[in-house]
């Protein structure tokens, strides 16, 4: 048990908005909810490059080209900012980057969806970086020191794959009709996956309420996925896209976009492993490390050589 | 149009392009993060070259043609990637080894085109060599971690340099526009750069505890001059798959 007036000084600091820094004294659960976290969206970084990858050899112009691989590049950044930031909490990259490839750590599970057409990379900039950053801009204000500044430098980049997503959709959108059927098909597919990165209800949220307590969180569930609506909807409509979702429409009385009934059997069941490229991704992953496994060991191995020449130097 | 120098703007920006597209493939696949991020930075720095010498290739072709539809629109004969371009990524140690040896070649070949008479090509190189010196001085650390670093590695990155080096007598080849160009001072003989390529990459190479493998003349046609190796055509295949198959849409 963490002792009460040690979690009741810490509770102080928390209310009165002080971060916490890797030295201070933290609750246990604190750290390992911290930790849970911080991995998992690193995690949600690297598998994330994956689908995009998928259409990097195929992207169709040399300036779509530099920017795919731009921003799968940022993403690899923001894993290593992240992974750095759970390193503080007394975890190494080595011990998370196992727990995934054991399947016992998640990631965002929005990419075991497959992108199968290049109008996927307009929509996952799009839906599924545009629901990213609410969450991310949220957690700018998050309690921990090194996570909530890792999110300011993250939020900004992601704002900008959010603007070169789109711009993607509006290209396919006001091209040939085959382009604005594309686009068109990457909406209905993504949609509903993007809204459900949010997560469960709040009433069905297991982390939820000790996590805004802490200000781990700073918004609840709900509160973020009807803000990604609310700013999306108009996006679509401009380009003469159409939501799969016929529920949804303009609450006057609430300001806000009224939505359909979330598919929650599904999205446990991809949680769960059971999506469309949840084994790819993993599998991919692993099979990455293991082929560069020759190329760390020697590189410690040259390492650890020039640091006994430098000794006995 | 001026033929010799359409010719060699697609020699210099063909090489960068599929090199770049290979580093492309490599993506997400690096033995670990920081790697990921660096070979990206790379492929990064050779796509732009490429799209500058496209770019002026289009120009001098004057027809309306742009930088994307030499990438994109183009067949696999009129391509005139170095055949060491078009290698696959077999494994960490051929990647590396690829890079090295031309970037040890294209540190030689982008500062003599530093001083070239056309300023385009001239304010390419100068703004490219910058990011060469940074390519070699990376490629070159690995190829000595690697040949120092484990007996695993060490034959992994000899066996790379052994396969990849007949591939090396491409790099000092003078195709016909080197050859025109050349007596203008618009461009640089090939063949001049050998010596001073074979004192860069054997110092690292010995360096390394690796040995230099032996020149032989290999009897080959050359992707300067659009003959290229079995692998280029599936490359093409699948960067030019969406140009090709939606001819009438922009992207």
């Amino acid at each position: 048990m963490d002792d009460p007036k040690k979690l009741a000084e810490f509770q102080e600091k928390i209310d009165a908005d002080i971060k916490i820094e890797p030295r201070d004294w933290m609750p246990e659960k604190y750290r390992q909810n911290l930790i849970r976290q911080i991995s998992q969206h690193a995690h949600s970084e690297i598998i994330g490059m994956q689908p995009e990858k998928n259409w990097l050899t195929r992207a169709p112009s040399i300036r779509a080209k530099k920017i795919l691989m731009a921003k799968i590049q940022d993403e690899a950044g923001h894993g290593l900012y992240l992974y750095c930031a759970a390193e503080t909490l007394g975890v190494s990259r080595e011990q998370v980057l196992n727990l995934l490839h054991e399947g016992k750590a998640k990631y965002s599970s929005v990419f075991n969806y497959p992108a199968i057409t290049w109008a996927d990379m307009g929509a996952i900039g799009w839906l599924v970086d545009g629901a990213a950053i609410v969450n991310q801009v949220s957690l700018q204000g998050t309690s921990y020191g090194p996570y909530s500044r890792a999110m300011v430098k993250i939020c900004m980049e992601e704002s900008f794959h959010q603007r070169q997503g789109y711009e993607v959709v509006v290209s396919l959108a006001k091209g040939t009709p085959e382009q604005k059927q594309m686009a068109q098909d990457a909406l209905n597919r993504w949609w509903w996956p993007s809204v459900m990165m949010f997560g469960p209800h709040d009433a069905e949220s297991a982390h939820s309420n000790q996590s805004l307590k802490w200000k781990i969180k700073r918004e609840s569930n709900d509160e973020l996925r009807q803000r990604f609506i609310d700013k999306t909807i108009h996006q679509g409509e401009i380009l003469g896209l159409t939501f799969p979702d016929p529920d949804l429409k303009w609450n006057e009385s609430t300001g806000h976009y009224d939505y359909g009934k979330i598919d929650w059997d599904e999205f446990w069941n991809v949680v769960k492993g059971n999506g469309p490229g949840n084994k790819q991704r993993l599998n991919h992953n692993i099979a990455a490390h293991e082929d560069g496994q020759w190329v760390r060991e020697a590189a410690i191995a040259y390492a650890d050589k020039i640091n006994s020449k430098t000794k006995t130097a | 149009m001026n033929h010799n120098l359409f010719n060699y703007c697609l020699q210099l920006g063909d090489t960068s392009l599929i090199l770049s597209h290979r580093i492309a493939e490599y993506c997400s696949k690096a033995p670990h993060l920081e790697e990921d991020l660096a070979i990206t930075n790379v492929g990064l720095d050779l796509l732009g070259q490429a799209e500058s010498f496209l770019k002026y290739a289009a120009e001098i072709k004057n027809d309306g043609t742009n930088e994307d539809d030499l990438a994109y629109r183009r067949k696999e004969k009129d391509f005139k990637s170095i055949h060491l371009s078009e290698i696959p990524n077999f494994d960490f140690a051929f990647i590396i080894t690829r890079q090295f040896l031309i970037d040890a070649y294209n540190s030689l070949l982008f500062s003599k085109l530093s001083e070239s008479n056309d300023e385009t090509i001239s304010g390419i190189a100068k703004k490219s060599i910058k990011e060469i010196r940074y390519h070699l001085q990376r490629s070159k650390e690995w190829i000595i971690r690697l040949g120092q670093g484990t007996n695993e590695s060490n034959k992994r990155i000899q066996n790379a340099i052994d396969e990849l080096w007949m591939y090396t007598n491409e790099l000092f080849y003078d195709s016909e526009s080197e050859i025109e160009l050349s007596k203008e001072g618009t461009a640089t003989l090939s063949s001049a750069l050998e010596k001073e390529w074979r004192n860069i990459t054997s110092r690292t190479i010995l360096e390394a505890g690796l040995s230099v493998p032996e020149n032989i003349h290999y009897s080959l046609q050359y992707g300067k001059d659009g003959i290229h190796t079995e692998h280029l055509g599936y490359l093409l295949a699948e960067m030019q798959h969406l140009p090709l198959l939606y001819p009438d849409a922009k992207w």
